[in-house]
């Protein structure tokens, strides 16, 4: 069996064996889902260690028909973008899950539900990373709303309905735009050639559309990818969602599925629609720096330790968009890069501040204080998360921020000028809170809470390797990035701005 | 002058004739049965000579003619697929129908007079409903496949009177009920007029009463086109009536709300299949070559329905209302397939009204269930906290919500997608971007039911899910399996439909 189609197998499976198990065998229930995740992890990495990176072809193709008439099938496949976010969101999986372990108690259902729940979501993220006919990926990428929808309403906090509801409204309406242009696609796909879904196919039909046509339906991809990402101003749905949800399904909102929304945009709004992007990029640059300016900003702003994080992660998500739509190969691999280590610098704070919360019973940063001395592990892990989300050099994020710093300098000057502004700003609304929450005298009520106990910190210590080793030595990532980047870049004819000698020659 | 015999094709004529046979032994069971097993052989009756109409429907369908009945009726593939549509449908409403909680013990009673209490306590049943049932499945039956204009009105009283009465049978909220059928009977009286009127012009255009004959004439185009184009409207405002297109939709929400839940489902479902079946037919097969007279009109309509039902239902307080104006949402998506006027159309439109009949069925079904000692609870705030009470009913009807809503993975969404694309393919960009855009507007308020059922804390009012019937259980099984598989795998019904949906003309 192909090596993805069993990826996406696996979870299903286990989620269909959970359904089983009477749910009030509660540790049961966890172990099963733990194992599971863990095993999708390891295959992952096994075809991670099988993935060609010289091959710039999709690789690990499978292809059956789904609906024949329409020219629907169900096709998979990676390219190096894909695989490394794929891998990205099976090593989170059993990260969230082994460090959310109570996390599903006390919702609306029992525990049973949360993690049948996770289990499908992922199945969904794996599937949405490696489809490669746009019908099957619209299929994962609407129907993966109703298992978080869930996870939110069911197993939140604080005003969990009314956020779950806004997330879901937010991406429906954006998905609706984009089964508009993906419509206007199979048309167009109709009339030149046969209907087909096939984005190697579809990647060739923009030869044939009016530049009209080619700008709206670019923008009715690009409005629910920027919902999705989310890029300032469509943004709001997402701090309301991210602090409603555990902590572990934060993870894995923020972590992952924002990722399809820029996922997306290389995949289809690039690839799909070459000239439309070139015409919306100084659009969107604007839009992207605003957004890592203004995110930057509300994070400095926040009181609410997750709204904070969901902040910062605007602001990172801005960086990746810009660096996306510079369209040079440096942009574009830093951009790829920064998404799987904002996957996991986020998963840290996400974690760490998760743990805290559930110790202190507030998400407000003000009620913290002095936990570097009464709780030096936790304290660590959420500095040196900290550290990753604000680029410090040697941590994995630097090497990302800068390649899409450089490679946004080379076409765009002054937006790469002012983003570095993003990069001071970070500096602040990292070492605020932590000067407040971890240094300073010990808040009154903090003085007996707890350190990170041994299922925490097993949790929390391959994340923390992953963010410090691939800040030393990201070749592993980059060498399989960058022949897929460049291939992005050169299929569809953009191409690098030669180096200019400095000024004076 | 020589008389000649009419020929009729009894084998394609069958199902009607079965159909209409049951009836019959039916009227004769109410006369001469005793009461007692009046329920259990009407039963009986009613499901066997629609099973068997069914079986003989499916013997025919490889037959194409248009002389089965004198010219009167043209059988073809389309007609095939309506007619089966319209039995699988009624088969089973039928079962919903047999769960006799819903109905008035004794029709002819006054409300609130002794003889109703007499009959109350007596516990009497209707089981007229059964024979109705069938005289409405008949015309439904002949509707679709009718070509001449006396037929096709013929089988639109055969079908609408018995409704007018089912529509007032309802057991409690009598004069409600009884206020709906009047109201269904006097606007349907008036629209039947109207289509009157429609023919008069028609044959005062064409001299011809036959489909065929009036569509020599537009392709000749000899005739007055003023003749043409009233006919052509008033005809439309009799057929636009029966699906609840806006501005002929006032009575659907109030007949919704008051008809037994049971009619309303057989009206929604079945009625839907065979009005639209026989406006495809006569646009298709009559009106096609004077599309550019009518066609702009149909689109205003389309689009108004779409929207109007969509913003409007947002405010609904009662879920069968909520329903009906949802139901005037899906009529404006199907008239696109009208209005593509194309094999894909075809197709497309016969998907959607088989997906959507079988889950609106399943839908009042659901509602059907959720009671409190005074009946069923169709507030939609005494829903609240549905998911935790019953898990189980809770989840099917979101599923139907969400299948309404075109989410991927139900059926809604591949009549959605394919609906759509048919009517953008045919240059209906107008119609893409409205449906589409009320799509939106409609997912907003299935979500706000799934919010009220799955996130909000129950109130204890004495609302409860009651167990249902085995009938009942069937018809929930049976429609919510389809809904899901027919998300999931809809190849074969939709090569099926490919196969068949041709018009004879």
């Amino acid at each position: 069996m192909n090596a993805l189609t069993t990826m996406m197998a696996l979870p299903l499976i286990g989620s269909l064996l959970i359904a089983i198990i009477p749910s009030e065998q509660v540790l049961r229930i966890k172990q099963a889902t733990f194992i599971t995740t863990l095993l999708v992890a390891i295959s992952g990495v096994l075809t991670w260690i099988k993935f060609d990176s010289a091959n710039t072809a999709l690789q690990f193709v499978e292809s059956a028909k789904w609906i024949p008439s329409f020219g629907i099938n169900y096709a998979v496949g990676v390219d190096g973008l894909a695989i490394v976010l794929i891998l990205m969101s099976v090593l989170l999986a059993p990260i969230v899950v082994l460090a959310g372990w109570n996390e599903s108690e006390g919702g609306r259902w029992s525990p049973k539900v949360f993690y049948i729940l996770i289990l499908v979501l992922e199945t969904m993220m794996i599937g949405v990373f490696a489809a490669t006919d746009l019908f099957l990926f619209y299929v994962f990428f609407e129907a993966m709303l109703i298992p978080v929808y869930f996870l939110i309403g069911g197993f939140g906090s604080g005003e969990r309905a009314a956020a779950a509801v806004k997330f879901l409204l937010y991406s429906l309406f954006g998905g609706l735009l984009m089964l508009a242009s993906i419509i206007g696609l199979y048309v167009i796909s109709g009339a030149n050639g046969g209907h087909t879904f096939d984005i190697t196919r579809l990647s060739e039909l923009h030869t044939y559309m009016s530049s009209t046509t080619q700008n709206l339906l670019f923008l009715g991809f690009f409005i629910a990818f920027a919902i999705k990402a989310p890029v300032w101003p469509l943004h709001t749905w997402l701090p309301d969602a991210a602090a409603a949800a555990t902590p572990g399904t934060s993870v894995l909102l923020l972590g992952v599925l924002d990722k399809v929304g820029t996922f997306g945009m290389i995949r289809f709004c690039l690839a799909l629609f070459p000239d439309a992007s070139k015409t919306f990029t100084p659009l969107i640059l604007v839009l992207s720096v605003i957004s890592i300016i203004y995110g930057a900003f509300l994070a400095i702003g926040a009181r609410d330790i997750k709204r904070l994080i969901a902040y910062t992660s605007i602001s990172h998500f801005g960086f990746i968009t810009m660096g996306i739509f510079a369209m040079t190969s440096q942009g574009m691999s830093g951009a790829t890069l920064y998404m799987f280590n904002h996957g996991f610098s986020t998963a840290a704070l996400f974690l760490v501040a998760g743990w805290m919360i559930s110790r202190r019973g507030s998400s407000t940063i003000a009620d913290f204080g002095g936990l570097q001395r009464v709780t030096p592990i936790m304290a660590w892990s959420f500095f040196i998360a900290g550290m990753s989300s604000l680029a410090l050099p040697g941590l994995s994020s630097f090497v990302s921020e800068f390649l899409v710093l450089v490679g946004t300098y080379t076409r765009y000057p002054v937006a790469a000028v002012i983003a570095t502004f993003g990069i001071v700003l970070a500096a602040l609304y990292i070492l605020i809170p932590v000067q407040k929450a971890l240094h300073g005298p010990t808040t009154p009520g903090n003085e007996n809470l707890s350190d990170l106990n041994l299922r925490e910190k097993i949790a929390i210590a391959p994340v923390v390797a992953i963010i410090v080793a691939l800040g030393f030595y990201p070749s592993p990532l980059l060498n399989v990035i960058n022949p897929a980047s460049a291939h992005v870049l050169e299929v569809q004819g953009f191409t690098d701005p030669v180096p200019s000698e400095s000024a004076g020659k | 002058m020589t008389f000649e015999a009419p020929v009729l094709h009894y084998s394609i004529l069958a199902p009607i004739l079965i159909v209409l046979g049951g009836a019959l032994v039916g009227v004769l069971i109410e006369a001469f049965a005793p009461r007692a097993s009046r329920r259990s052989s009407q039963l009986f009756v009613t499901v066997a000579s629609l099973v068997i109409a069914l079986a003989a429907l499916l013997r025919v369908r490889n037959q194409v003619s248009v002389s089965a009945a004198m010219g009167s009726v043209s059988f073809d593939g389309a007609g095939f697929l309506l007619q089966a549509s319209i039995l699988i449908i009624a088969i089973l409403s039928v079962f919903l129908i047999a769960d006799q909680e819903n109905f008035t013990a004794l029709a002819a009673a006054v409300p609130g007079s002794e003889e109703e209490r007499h009959s109350l306590q007596a516990d009497l049943r209707v089981t007229e409903v059964y024979p109705l049932t069938l005289f409405a499945v008949a015309g439904m039956l002949l509707f679709p496949i009718s070509s001449d204009l006396i037929t096709l009105f013929v089988a639109l009283e055969m079908l609408s009177l018995p409704l007018y009465l089912m529509a007032g049978l309802s057991r409690r909220r009598r004069l409600m009920s009884q206020e709906s059928a009047l109201k269904y009977f006097l606007l349907g009286a008036f629209s039947s007029a109207f289509f009157l009127f429609g023919i008069a012009y028609l044959y005062g255009y064409s001299a011809s009463i036959t489909f065929s004959g009036i569509q020599a004439s537009i392709v000749g185009g000899s005739g007055n086109d003023v003749f043409l184009l009233l006919g052509i409207a008033f005809i439309s405002v009799g057929l636009l009536f029966k699906v609840g297109a806006v501005p002929f939709h006032a009575w659907t929400p109030d007949v919704y709300q008051g008809a037994p839940t049971a009619v309303t489902g057989f009206m929604a479902a079945a009625t839907k299949v065979a009005a639209f079946g026989a406006i495809l037919r006569i646009y298709y097969v009559t009106f096609a070559n004077a599309q550019w007279q009518w066609k702009p009109a149909l689109v205003l309509i389309a689009i108004i329905t779409m929207v109007f039902g969509s913003v409007v239902a947002i405010s609904q307080r009662d879920v069968k209302r909520m329903l009906a104006y949802s139901s005037i949402a899906h009529a404006g998506f199907l008239l696109s397939g009208v209005i593509a006027l194309s094999k894909s159309g075809l197709e497309a439109s016969i998907f959607y009204l088989f997906a959507y009949g079988i889950a609106t069925l399943g839908a009042f079904a659901v509602v059907t269930l959720i009671r409190d000692s005074a009946g069923e609870v169709t507030d939609l705030n005494r829903w609240s906290g549905l998911g935790k009470r019953s898990p189980l009913t809770a989840s099917v009807f979101a599923l139907f919500l969400l299948a309404f809503a075109g989410i991927p993975l139900t059926s809604g969404f591949i009549g959605k997608f394919s609906i759509f694309s048919a009517a953008y393919e045919s240059g209906n960009t107008s119609l893409l971007i409205a449906g589409v855009l009320s799509s939106a507007i409609a997912a907003f308020f299935y979500i706000r039911v799934i919010v009220l059922m799955f996130f909000k804390d129950s109130v204890e009012d004495g609302t409860s899910v009651v167990i249902p019937s085995a009938l009942t259980t069937t018809t929930i099984a049976i429609t919510s399996a389809v809904t899901l598989i027919l998300g999931i795998y809809p190849a074969p019904l939709i090569n099926f439909i490919a196969t068949f949906a041709t018009f004879v003309r």
